[in-house]
């Protein structure tokens, strides 16, 4: 509960090398078994284009946020990033060089740490909280003597803000909130450089959710780790970012600084989804619906912009080709081949009169 | 928090107790609840995971799953019926026709081997008695306007063919198939990703104004309660600590926890500033603490919050909040 105070510099995040931790047009397809959920039709086999060139950058000490719907891919980029899947298509690089060619499984874990949205579903009921960060210590051969591992152990849970002594407690034992702060504490065992967090507060009431964003964000300024944060909570992800990336079908539909982003969204996809967030100001209120229909058909993607199929100023050309992701102002890149021409003119909400009776089309 | 009996309210809820049997000791989950629901409008119930606002709105129409209560006492009114006398065939007759309940997971509430169509004309023929081939048009119709595209067609679907919102959205039109007085829903949206909320609690909205019913939403998101409700109710550790008009109590919060939960969300605080999170976490229900039950964690507790439990305060015409030091935080 402490006062108002800054907790980092802009100037901070102003050094920009090479980055630590880049994708560079990754794919990623999965196939539909045939049988799952219908045993009784075959027919020709059905894939899922997950991830669709996609590129991101995370430099030193960075928080990018990654926001998106269900389906929109940003779990398969975190899995792929961190390493538990592989990509199809594209290349993950470490400072410049090819990730997967130079190390091996283990070093790439001490580099990238993940931490998951269900705390209780990634620890293992049966493992007090030593055990799970001792565990942690020994595979990746961390702390030499069981003593050196104890201490450590207990280093790690007030780091995370836990008392020692609930160490020997099993996770069942614990709140929501803890059992989030031991995850946290497993993932830093290895002192990675880079943490990438998939919904990590999204189970978590708002007076819980408001204590793990802080402890991130002292442990960011602490270690100098660098963060992937992934929400679909915008409000949670403009807080936490330094830099936003938003993700529709696939793909990355635009990118840019936080604050430039809510304050010119050029996508109208992103505008949809600002104008979607409830605003806790009753007077703001709007009986049109942000954006209307829904995701397409993941098997049968439609042809050019896949926003296409929803989007209110869709034009023949939109669904001819696919608009690529370019820069339309410094730092800041949009995939539509309208943009320019929309930014200048309204920058409004996307509710249009007719949306009052709008039906969703599929 | 008890409100005079008035004549026109839909619901009326007085002293609601509704306790629990467990090995270590009873748990008592809502505690002396009380709140009122006019026609027409808008009522939010919000608090955090364990206040109560569930087993409150469950113990109205006696729907419980899996753990029933050992006991629920108080006065539940229902378009001037106490609802404590029904039996269970009135009960039958009443859940479903005029008082309908949609659920957070659409998935689950929703039978995977029948087809939508015949889910929504389920109701309609039991309480409405239609036959079934006017029960079947109904149906179309109520899933047409539930938003559901192509109505005539896909009402032969089964729920998987649905999405997540489309699911929701049927679930919508059985529940006010039989047009109730009162829509109970618990969470509607929160499995939902936040374009397709916003779809389904726009369409709640426009239902309500064509239907002219009632709506007791249930919910632990404010922004939710800010765009929807027109009254609201903040329930904290099985008690309503605050409530009022929706601009009252959200934008003029009056109680300690109403002002912490909307300070620790971090769209109210700037970007590179801490949030501020209510430290502590709420009391276990066997035991919970003495006088006001907020007080552990509160930044505002005197020696009195400890001993005494605060009885609601009217702030402002309508507007109550139940802290003892309401007058000198004001």
């Amino acid at each position: 509960m402490s006062a108002a105070v800054p907790t980092r510099a802009p100037e901070a995040i102003a050094d920009r090398g090479a980055p630590m931790l880049s994708a560079h047009g990754l794919g990623k397809r999965f196939e539909i078994a045939s049988g799952a959920g219908m045993p009784l039709r075959r027919g020709p086999r059905r894939h899922v284009q997950a991830l669709r060139d996609v590129s991101i950058e995370l430099h030193r000490g960075e928080t990018l946020g990654i926001v998106g719907e269900s389906g929109c891919g940003k779990s398969t980029l975190a899995r792929c990033l961190s390493g538990l899947d592989a990509p199809d298509a594209g290349e993950i690089r470490w400072q410049g060089r090819p990730m997967a060619a130079e190390s091996s499984a283990l070093e790439r874990a001490r580099r990238v740490q993940m931490v998951f949205q269900d705390p209780y579903a990634s620890l293992n009921p049966r493992m007090t909280l030593a055990q799970a960060l001792d565990e942690a210590l020994l595979v990746h051969g961390l702390a030499a003597t069981r003593a050196e591992r104890a201490e450590r152990v207990d280093e790690l849970l007030l780091t995370v803000g836990l008392a020692p002594r609930l160490k020997h407690l099993l996770p069942h034992a614990l709140s929501g909130g803890q059992r989030q702060r031991i995850s946290i504490a497993r993932a830093l065992a290895v002192g990675p450089q880079v943490l990438i967090a998939d919904e990590p507060v999204s189970a978590l009431d708002a007076s819980i959710q408001a204590q793990i964003i802080n402890l991130l964000e002292e442990l960011r300024e602490r270690l100098q780790i660098a963060f992937v944060f992934i929400s679909h909570d915008l409000n949670v992800v403009r807080h936490i970012s330094d830099r936003i990336a938003v993700m529709y079908f696939g793909q990355v539909v635009e990118s840019a600084d936080t604050d430039a982003l809510f304050a010119q969204p050029a996508h109208p996809y992103t505008r949809a989804l600002l104008a979607a967030i409830p605003q806790t100001d009753p007077a703001r209120r709007s009986l049109v619906p942000a954006l209307a229909g829904e995701l397409p058909d993941p098997t049968a993607p439609p042809r050019g912009c896949s926003f296409s199929t929803r989007c209110p100023w869709v034009v023949e050309a939109c669904r001819a080709q696919e608009p690529a992701l370019l820069g339309h102002a410094p730092r800041h890149a949009v995939r539509c081949s309208n943009a320019e021409a929309r930014v200048g003119g309204s920058p409004g909400p996307i509710a249009t009169s007719e949306g009052e009776d709008r039906v969703p089309t599929r | 928090m008890n409100v005079a009996a008035d004549r026109s309210s839909l619901l009326e809820v007085e002293d609601l107790r509704v306790r629990f049997a467990r090995p270590g000791g009873d748990l008592v989950a809502v505690d002396g609840v009380g709140f009122r629901i006019e026609s027409g409008e808008v009522f939010g119930l919000v608090g955090e995971s364990g206040c109560g606002k569930t087993v409150t709105c469950r113990s109205l129409i006696r729907l419980f799953g899996g753990s029933a209560p050992s006991a629920i006492d108080g006065r539940v009114r229902f378009a001037g019926r106490d609802l404590g006398a029904l039996s269970a065939r009135e009960w039958s007759a009443l859940r479903g026709s005029e008082i309908s309940m949609i659920f957070q997971d659409p998935m689950t509430s929703l039978n995977p081997t029948m087809r939508v169509g015949a889910q929504i004309a389920e109701g309609l023929q039991r309480h409405r008695a239609l036959t079934a081939q006017q029960a079947r048009a109904a149906a179309i119709e109520m899933l047409g306007a539930v938003g559901v595209p192509a109505a005539e067609r896909r009402h032969h679907e089964y729920p998987h063919a649905f999405s997540g919102g489309m699911r929701q959205r049927v679930l919508i039109a059985i529940a006010l198939a039989c047009r109730p007085k009162l829509l109970i829903a618990d969470e509607p949206t929160t499995a939902l990703d936040v374009t397709v909320q916003d779809q389904i609690l726009k369409l709640i909205l426009k239902l309500r104004s064509d239907l002219g019913m009632s709506v007791l939403l249930v919910t632990h998101d404010i922004g939710v309660v800010a765009q929807t409700c027109d009254r609201v109710a903040v329930m904290y550790a099985g008690k309503i600590v605050e409530s009022g008009k929706t601009a009252q109590v959200v934008g003029r919060p009056a109680h300690p926890y109403t002002r912490a939960l909307l300070a620790a969300l971090p769209a109210h605080t700037r970007r590179g500033v801490k949030l501020r999170p209510i430290d502590g976490e709420p009391p276990n229900l066997a035991q919970p603490p003495a006088g006001c039950r907020f007080h552990p964690r509160c930044g505002f507790a005197v020696e009195a919050c400890r001993a005494i439990v605060p009885p609601p305060v009217e702030v402002e015409p309508g507007h109550r909040s139940a802290c003892l030091r309401t007058q000198e935080i004001g």
